[in-house]
């Protein structure tokens, strides 16, 4: 298909970008880092004594992302068009919507490769114990899906702006909106004055709250649709955006 | 293969462009010419698609740029102004992505590649980065991007912007021997290059076009068109200026003197009827005339006196 072959061609070259900027690999070291960190120091794998990453590993990633992933995605569309390389994409005889797609499948295959340097958490629970492997596939699954879901959104921050460091903040700011609208604690509070219905409908558009079943290795079909229809939705908005900045 | 009707493009309430139309056939190069934010850019961005008309309509090779953006996207190369490229990349990887979204694999890709390093002189800069390139250079690598896929129709913003008088020359050249085969419409502000390299040229000034011709149909609109030279030896500045003034189809006459010899210019009433060289020459009879020549115009003349605002003249 032409489409795919255009699609490609965008997401190897964007791709490319990531793997030779020294920026990308000082992303992989401090999510590695952190990652180790977070789950051996203070998530305390070793004194819990259970072989399951469920609570000391993957229940901080909604938390990692928060800062990482719009760094990753910051440059996305801000660069193309402060450089004006995005003339020149545009006017290829390729679809806006397939450059969209290419550009964000990259950042996020990128993301995907970090995530999949964390084996040696996988191995070392399985050296340990005898963990449900596929509870650890599944949560590494919804890790990613939310990973690209944090990262459709930098792509929406991104195309509203050519300064990397306001699409970056404009993004933890959404980012962050979707996590609190299920966090426990603020879902506690809510409460306490609202509706039950009310409540529950703020939740339902929180990542946690999606992302909680995910981890724990449900792999329930609305959780999935919710993140790929997020994903979807804001690549959509993206291209609204792109479009309206051509309009002038 | 060029056809632009009626384009128009507001920015806010600013006209950018305001109803231009013309169009440009396989084997014209089209001089795209004017001052500053006249509107050149913008009616370039909205033939190769990048921006959608306020109004109007744009076809390449009969397809509606808006309509079929991709199929009349494939018939044109497009030199963006300022040259853009990915700075990340090499030059060679830059243009070898550039092949891809044309649709060109494998063996098809590495001969148009090397095609285009040979013909914009790119193979000592190759593996560099492009974010390393001086400006000529990276200007020269976009330049390539443009014409990897040999496209019938070449829209070209200010090509030769950066490049030394060599590459200049070089490129110029290229634009006149591709033109024979395409359609090509490209921007300048060098007034040369209309003689160098365009078939014909249009002069746009706040969105509008002020002029539209062949180089020299457009150099007869000069106040200079048709005016006759001559260098006297043995006549005072006054009886010269008198004499040539009395002519019946002269309408001014400049003269200076410069050690016992007059240098004189006479104007023209009806430009390009050859009509004042006769005179000239007849009413000159018997004097002492070293040299005269009659004068073809100046475009950098024409270019001043259409785009000039009003106050200003
Ligand atoms: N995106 C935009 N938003 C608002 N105004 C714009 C935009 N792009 C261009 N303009 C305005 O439109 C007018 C035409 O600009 P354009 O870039 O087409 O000029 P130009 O003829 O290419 O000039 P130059 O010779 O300097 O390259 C200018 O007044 C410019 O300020
Ligand atoms: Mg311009």
């Amino acid at each position: 298909m032409n489409a795919w072959a255009n699609i490609r061609t965008v997401a190897k070259r964007e791709l490319g970008a990531y793997l030779t900027s020294p920026l990308a690999y000082v992303f992989i070291v401090i999510f590695l880092l952190l990652c180790g960190f977070f789950t051996f120091m203070v998530g305390r794998f070793f004194e819990r004594g259970e072989a399951s990453l469920v609570g000391p590993f993957f229940d901080w990633h909604p938390w990692f992302y928060l800062f990482l992933v719009p760094a990753v995605g910051m440059r996305l569309w801000a660069e193309e068009r402060r450089v004006g390389t995005m003339e020149l994409l545009l006017t290829m005889p390729i679809t806006a919507w397939q450059a969209i797609v290419g550009k964000f499948l990259a950042s996020w295959l990128f993301l995907g490769l970090a995530l999949a340097l964390t084996f040696p958490v996988v191995l070392t629970v399985n050296y340990l114990g005898d963990p449900d492997n596929g509870v650890i596939l599944a949560a590494y699954l919804g890790s990613w899906l939310m990973a690209g879901a944090y990262l459709a959104i930098s792509c929406i921050t991104s195309a509203m702006t050519r300064s990397q460091v306001v699409s970056f903040i404009l993004s933890v700011v959404i980012c962050l909106f979707l996590i609190l609208a299920g966090f426990p604690p603020v879902v506690r509070m809510l409460e306490g004055w609202a509706g039950s219905w009310l409540v529950e409908l703020v939740a339902s558009f929180s990542i946690i709250t999606h992302y909680d079943g995910l981890q724990r290795g449900v792999l329930d079909v609305r959780d999935v649709l919710f993140f790929v229809s997020l994903i979807a939705f804001s690549l959509f908005v993206t291209g609204v955006i792109l479009r309206g900045h051509r309009a002038g | 293969m060029i056809q632009v009707e009626n384009l128009t493009k507001l920015f806010g309430t600013k006209r950018a462009v305001d109803g231009v139309s013309f169009s440009v056939e396989r084997g014209e190069v089209l001089g795209f010419l004017g001052p500053n934010g006249a509107g050149k850019s913008t009616t370039m961005r909205m033939i190769t698609g990048f921006i959608p008309p306020t109004s109007g309509r744009v076809r390449v090779g009969g397809f509606d740029v808006s309509e079929q953006p991709i199929a009349a996207k494939r018939l044109m190369g497009y030199l963006p102004e300022n040259a853009p490229a990915y700075t990340d990349m090499t030059v060679y990887g830059f243009l070898n992505f550039a092949a891809e979204l044309r649709g060109l694999r494998g063996e098809a890709k590495k001969k148009a590649v090397h095609r285009v390093v040979e013909m914009c002189f790119l193979e000592s800069v190759l593996h560099q980065s492009v974010e390393t390139l001086s400006k000529g250079y990276r200007h020269r690598t976009c330049f390539a991007q443009s014409i990897i896929h040999d496209p019938d129709v070449l829209v070209l913003d200010e090509p030769t912007d950066g490049l030394d008088p060599n590459q200049k020359h070089e490129v110029r050249g290229l634009i006149r021997r591709m033109g024979e085969k395409k359609a090509i419409i490209f921007s300048t502000h060098i007034l040369e290059e209309v003689d160098a390299a365009c078939t014909r040229a249009i002069i746009i000034d706040r969105g509008k076009i002020v002029a539209n011709g062949t180089p020299d149909q457009l150099r007869a609109r000069s106040e200079w068109a048709g005016a006759v030279t001559l260098r006297v030896q043995g006549l005072s500045v006054e009886a010269v200026k008198e004499q040539l003034g009395r002519l019946r189809t002269a309408a001014k006459v400049i003269a200076q003197g410069d050690g016992g010899r007059v240098l004189a210019t006479v104007f023209p009433r009806n430009r390009g009827d050859g009509e004042l060289t006769r005179e000239v020459l007849e009413a000159t009879r018997g004097w002492r005339v070293e040299h005269w020549h009659t004068e073809e115009g100046r475009l950098d003349d024409v270019f001043r006196s259409i785009t000039m605002p009003d106050t200003q003249r």
